[in-house]
């Protein structure tokens, strides 16, 4: 099988815990395949969690390069499943599903209306939608358009990248300093959200595809870098958090895996900060915490059955770490100039 | 004083609070008098038995009994 998202840097990539989880099911002996953008991505260099990998063109180069590079990669391996990981990548794959099938690739993934429902962009209309509790929020084109944003949402506000990378921000002068950096960095428009105080939230699931919530695991952040990534956390016990999940699941037929970013306030209410249509890079710990959600979406992809997954060690942490890998040149070298190793 | 259901407590003084994964410690008359409260003594019998183990003034352990409830609502461990 086939995995994507191997930059295991300080904003991880999900591909090499979803690895680490793959590895220990029974269910499958597994031969596994990295699929990178760049040579230096870690995940490539872990040999003993990635049997080969080769490289995929960038996103932008369209679902065209992308076919062809997975036809080649098809005809060097028996890939029956691929897992994406990236957001930005998530597009060009579902578009591509039907040709991947007639490769005898199979995918589980959010439809394409899913996958743009939760957009950031469209997150308060999805949770007016569906009753789903979402902060206000409004898109940016431009700096003029801040202070509007502020005098609606109110200070502090919450700049955020199309994609990736955010910022709170207390003055105007911060927050067109921060509109500077996030547009320069990945375009416009940016989301202004209103910022919300409290404990960081977030849960990994599984959706079926037909409303139901397979597996849901709530992690509460201990340790959250300048970037905002949980560098520790712990599983908790708490049947609201279950309940929105299933609801998540529910309210929209969701297929794969999927994380829901929460802030619960001092008030013990639930935010719904951001929904990304795929597995985090903790979900290791869901399989250490009895729920192994990769392994599950394996199934899944491959039209076996799934029981839905209940309960689950309560107090489970996870402390991540740094590791420098060691190998050599000509790995780099082969990886950089022929794309696989 | 009732501790939510959920809250664990370990001999040594640890509490773990599952619902927000909040850990804290504390120490061993604070610990005896949760792992008390758990099994489901009422107050009234705690402080009885504190009084005849300790010698503290009734008055003082009042205040110091509302400073340990205080300070477990701050941490949200009672129901």
């Amino acid at each position: 099988m086939a995995v994507t998202g191997l930059n295991a840097t300080d904003s991880p990539g999900p591909g090499v815990a979803v690895i680490r989880a793959l590895r220990e099911t029974a269910d499958f002996d597994l031969r596994i395949i990295g699929l990178s953008y760049e040579a230096l991505e870690p995940g490539i260099y872990l040999r003993e969690l990635v049997d080969r990998t080769y490289q995929l063109p960038y996103p932008s180069a369209g679902t065209a390069a992308l076919l062809e590079r997975l036809r080649y990669v098809r005809e060097q391996e028996d890939v029956a499943v691929l897992i994406p990981n990236f957001d930005a990548e998530l597009h060009n794959f579902i578009k591509l599903e039907p040709q991947l099938r007639a490769l005898g690739i199979r995918t589980f993934l959010p439809t394409l209306a899913q996958l743009e429902a939760r957009d950031k962009l469209n997150l308060p209309a999805f949770g007016t939608a569906h009753g789903l509790p979402v902060p206000a929020s409004r898109a940016l084109h431009h700096a003029g358009e801040l202070l509007a944003a502020a005098e609606t949402l109110g200070w502090p506000l919450v700049l955020k990248g199309r994609y990736y990378d955010a910022a709170v921000v207390h003055t105007l002068a911060q927050a067109e300093q921060a509109f500077g950096r996030l547009s320069g960095q990945w375009g416009v428009p940016l989301i202004a959200q209103q910022w919300v105080g409290g404990q960081e939230i977030n849960i990994a699931g599984l959706g079926d595809g037909h409303g139901r919530c397979l597996s849901a695991v709530p992690m509460r952040k201990l340790t959250i870098t300048d970037k905002g990534k949980a560098w520790a956390g712990i599983t908790l016990e708490d049947e609201a958090l279950l309940t929105l999940a299933r609801r998540f699941a529910e309210a929209t037929q969701w297929r794969g895996g999927f994380e829901l970013e929460l802030m619960r306030a001092a008030s013990g209410e639930l935010f719904i900060l951001e929904i990304n249509p795929r597995f985090p890079a903790w979900i290791y710990l869901t399989a250490a915490a009895g729920q192994n959600q990769p392994a599950a979406l394996l199934r899944l992809a491959l039209g076996l059955p799934v029981m839905q997954q209940e309960g689950y060690a309560v107090g489970k942490m996870f402390v991540r770490y740094a590791w420098d890998l060691i190998t050599d040149h000509t790995a780099f070298q082969q990886v950089a100039a022929l794309g696989e190793l | 004083m009732k501790l939510k259901k959920n809250i664990a407590t370990s001999e040594a003084g640890f509490i773990f609070n599952p619902a927000t994964g909040d850990s804290f410690a504390a120490n061993p008359l604070a610990a005896d008098i949760l792992a008390r409260a758990k099994a489901g003594q009422d107050a009234a019998a705690i402080k009885a038995d504190i009084l005849e183990r300790y010698d503290v003034a009734p008055g003082q352990l009042e205040k110091d009994w509302d400073d340990l409830l205080a300070q477990l609502r701050e941490f949200n461990l009672l129901d």
